[in-house]
Order: C-alpha cells, then structure tokens, then sequence
C-alpha cells in the first residue's frame, strides 16, 4: 500500500503539486487521471523518488520514503518496476540483456537461471522469440511489453506506469492495459498508472483519483465517476464528443 | 555565477561517478564493452592521422631546415620529439575529444532525455557511477596504447615520406630518431595524456548527464562537450608542461 499525505512540491516560483493525498492499495489498479499539465507526472516521479518533495510523506507499506535514508531508499527501489511513457529500454543492449539488468544487478543467480527468469517474463506479456533483437527492431506496443516484461523481473511490490498506452492504437492499448491488469491482481502488486485515457479508466482501473491544478480533487471508482457532480472533472470527462454523445444517452 | 554552479554540480558528479560502483561483474562486462566502442574502435583514425601529421612534419623541417652547417638527421630528431612531446599526447587527445568526446555526450544525452537514465535510478542503480566509471577507466587505460601507436605510426610516417620525397635518406632518418633519446618524453606524454583522457570522459558525460529537452539539446550538449574539452586540454597541457618539464 502507498500512502501519500499532503505532498507539496514547487519547481523554482511554480507551486505543482499543493497539498497532495492519496492511497494506492494492493492488487489493485489505480489510476491517476487529469489534464495534461495537472502535475501527474511530477506526482508519479515523487512516488518513486526522482524528484524531491517540498514537504509531505509518502509511505510505502508504513516505511516514510522521503525520510528513509540512502541505503534504506534503494532498497525500497529494488521493489519498485516503472513503465516510461517510452518504455525507456536500453537500446544498447538486447530485449533479453535489457531484462537480465535489474536480475545482474540485484540478485546472485546463475546465468542460466537469470535467462529462465528473462524467458518466464518474456512470455508472461506474451512476447516469446524476441530475447536477441534490440528496442528499435520492435514495434511500439512490442517494446512497451519488454518494458512491462523488464519491470517485473525482479518481482516488485509496486509498479508505476507513466502513460502506459500513449502513443498505441486502441486495440493495442487495451492489450497494454488489460496485461497491466492480469499482472496486478496476480502478483497482488500495488499499481499507479498515470493515464488521461478514459478508455483505459473505464476497462482497468479499480480506484480512481483525479488530479486538477496540482490537487488531489477527487478520488473513487469507475462506476461513482460519471455521477460525481463535480464541475471540474466533468470539464476533463466530458471534453471530447464520444463522452458527450454517452452523456446525453445517460 | 553560472560559472560556479556547472563547477559545482561536476565536482559532485565526479564524486558520484566515483561513489557506490556497481556489482563488479556487472562492471568488468561494461568495462570491456568500453575499451572496445572507446579505445579500440579510435585506433583506425589515430593511425591515420599520425600517419599523415608525421609524414608532414617531416617534409616541413627539411624544407624549412635548408642551412649546410645542420646535419639531415636534425630533420628525424625534430620530427620524433615533436610526435613525443606534443602530437601523440595533446593534438591525439584534441581529436579523440572529437571522436570519443561528441560520442559520450550523445549516448548520455540520448539515454537522459529517452528517460533510460530515470529507469536505471528507479532500479537503485547508481546511474552517474554505472554509466561513467567504466567509460574513465576504460579509456583511461588504452589511452597509453593510442599515444604509443600514434608515436611508432607517426615516426614511421615521417620515414615514409623521408623516402618517397626523398628530403632525407633513409639513413640519416633512423640516425635522427636513435640519437639523443630521452625515454622521459615519452613518460610525459603519457602522464598529458592519462589527464586529458579523463577530461575528455567526465566532460562530455557531464553534459551529457544533465541534457534537458529533445535532439537538439543532445546536439548542443555533444558541441559543448568537444569544445570545454579542447578548451580543458590546452589549458592543462600548459600547467602539466610547466610541472613536468621545467
């Protein structure tokens, strides 16, 4: 479970994030919804620790990340997978090495049980036969699936995704999504998925919290999101035409 | 003001760079990895250069050597204490700044700015020291082996147009470049260059590390880094010159 208290954080005169609350729980998919702009991403990369926090707490499982000291902070990262909005796989390196770093790093396994591991997750997103071609010879979709594949390597308690399916056609996205899905409730893994899709929202999320000039506005589920009476989110809701077409059949 | 803040913040990535190494079999592979895309992959074009600086040298000292009273050999001498002293270490590095320098920034830049470094901080890698530290020690210890090559090349080059210029025979050349020999220069020039190859590393990842924005901040970064870099290695072949020769 991560639990986020009153988070502030300000880059040079611009206050981002304002007072920021929110709770993440375990095996489920929680979304992290909101304009482009609204501070989600500044939120996801203070989650996991790339940028410092003005003030506030972020608890992971009771441990307070933004007072745990170096080492302390590692360890908690070595439980954390991230999906980039890129994917962010090392284009040095092969589908099967990018995937066997976190396992070289962090952990004493042979080299045969290292590429076992690699194979499992390889297979577990369904990308079997890829192990020796590298990032820039996949499709998007393909290399946003190593990327879930190499997030997972190390069985992490948390996973963060960045906007998972930008940039992906619908159907893809919706593979993206639902594998996201099935990996969490799995694994009982705590996911954050920072999304402006409401494709995604409606097919995988089980909590919601919607994020409007640097504040937490709302939080819920799916099913309370259409009836929130909420001026602001009902703007973000209803902005495009597909959404107002369902509004005015509601 | 600027000045003071990028000394700073390199100092401390320095201190990174050289904090927290990773796992040293982890390590030792990308080690390996850079002594090959660092070291070995520039010895074509260092040999190329020598090869054609020291047949010039050559051909300019017999043209501007034209008194009777001066023997031939002067002419070879010339040539080699030119390739050991300044050339192989300090015009070798300014190239390699170009090459390796521009390469660095760019492959770092490019990792920032696709977000791989972020990735690698997430996984509690330390990212400064993982990805620099093997590329300083990598180059750091071929960077001997280039100043050699370039040496032997260099002198061999000038021999070569010794012989199809005719400027000076053949004999007299190999009598230049056996006589007087100060086995010093060439601990000298390696000294300069082990200096310089460290500039041009932690420069250019420097700028690399810190790249904001797309491609064309990569770009700019990577023109930074091979100008700060030719910059520093001037700058220091003067100090190190004053402190190890005078």
């Amino acid at each position: 479970m991560i639990k986020v208290e009153n988070i502030n954080k300000t880059f040079q005169e611009q206050h981002i994030l304002k007072d920021v609350n929110a709770l993440f729980e375990p095996g489920k998919v929680n979304m992290v919804i909101g304009r482009s702009g609204s501070g989600k991403t500044v939120l996801l990369k203070s989650l996991v620790g790339l940028h410092d926090i003005d003030n506030g707490s972020i608890y992971f499982d009771g441990r307070d990340f933004t007072k745990l000291k170096h080492k302390d902070r590692t360890n908690i990262r070595k439980e954390v997978g991230m999906l980039f909005q890129g994917g962010a796989l090392f284009d040095s390196a092969t589908i099967e090495e990018n995937i066997m770093y976190p396992l070289d790093l962090f952990t004493d396994k042979t080299y045969q049980e290292k590429i076992n591991r690699a194979n499992f997750c390889l297979e577990r997103v369904n990308l079997e036969g890829v192990n020796n071609k590298y990032p820039s010879e996949l499709s998007g979709g393909m290399q946003k699936r190593a990327a879930i594949a190499r997030a997972i390597a190390l069985n992490p308690k948390y996973l963060f995704c960045d906007e998972p399916n930008s940039g992906l056609d619908p159907q893809t996205a919706i593979i993206i999504d639902k594998l996201i899905q099935e990996i969490t409730h799995e694994y009982d893994i705590t996911t954050v998925i920072n999304t402006h899709d409401l494709n995604s929202v409606f097919a995988v999320s089980d909590s919601i919290v919607y994020i409007n000039k640097g504040r937490s506005w709302w939080n819920g589920t799916k099913d309370q999101l259409l009836s929130t009476g909420n001026k602001e989110l009902e703007e973000f809701l209803y902005s495009s035409e597909i959404m107002q077409k369902l509004k005015s059949r509601i | 003001m600027n000045l003071v803040y990028h000394l700073g913040r390199y100092f401390v990535f320095v201190w990174n760079i050289f904090s927290r190494p990773e796992k040293y079999s982890v390590w030792l592979k990308q080690f390996v990895k850079e002594v090959q895309s660092l070291g070995v992959s520039s010895v074509g074009i260092i040999i190329l250069v020598s090869i054609f600086i020291g047949a010039a040298i050559t051909i300019q000292m017999a043209y501007n050597i034209t008194s009777p009273l001066v023997p031939d050999y002067v002419i070879s001498l010339t040539t080699r204490d030119t390739m050991l002293l300044e050339f192989s270490s300090t015009i070798i590095s300014l190239v390699l700044a170009g090459k390796v320098g521009s390469s660095v920034a760019s492959e770092i830049g490019t990792m920032r700015v696709t977000e791989q470094i972020d990735a690698l901080e997430i996984m509690g890698v330390n990212s400064a020291s993982f990805l620099v530290l093997p590329k300083v020690f990598a180059f750091v210890f071929f960077i001997p082996v280039i100043v050699i090559i370039s040496m032997f090349v260099g002198i061999g080059g000038g021999w070569l147009s010794s012989v199809l210029t005719d400027a000076i025979s053949a004999q007299d050349y190999i009598t230049g470049i056996r006589l007087a020999f100060i086995p010093y220069y060439v601990t000298y020039s390696i000294i300069k260059a082990l200096a310089f190859a460290f500039i041009i590393i932690t420069i250019s990842a420097y700028q690399g590390y810190y790249v904001k924005g797309g491609a064309l901040e990569v770009g700019r970064a990577s023109t930074r880094s091979v100008v700060y870099s030719c910059v520093l290695i001037l700058l220091f072949d003067l100090v190190l010159t004053q402190l190890l020769l005078s």
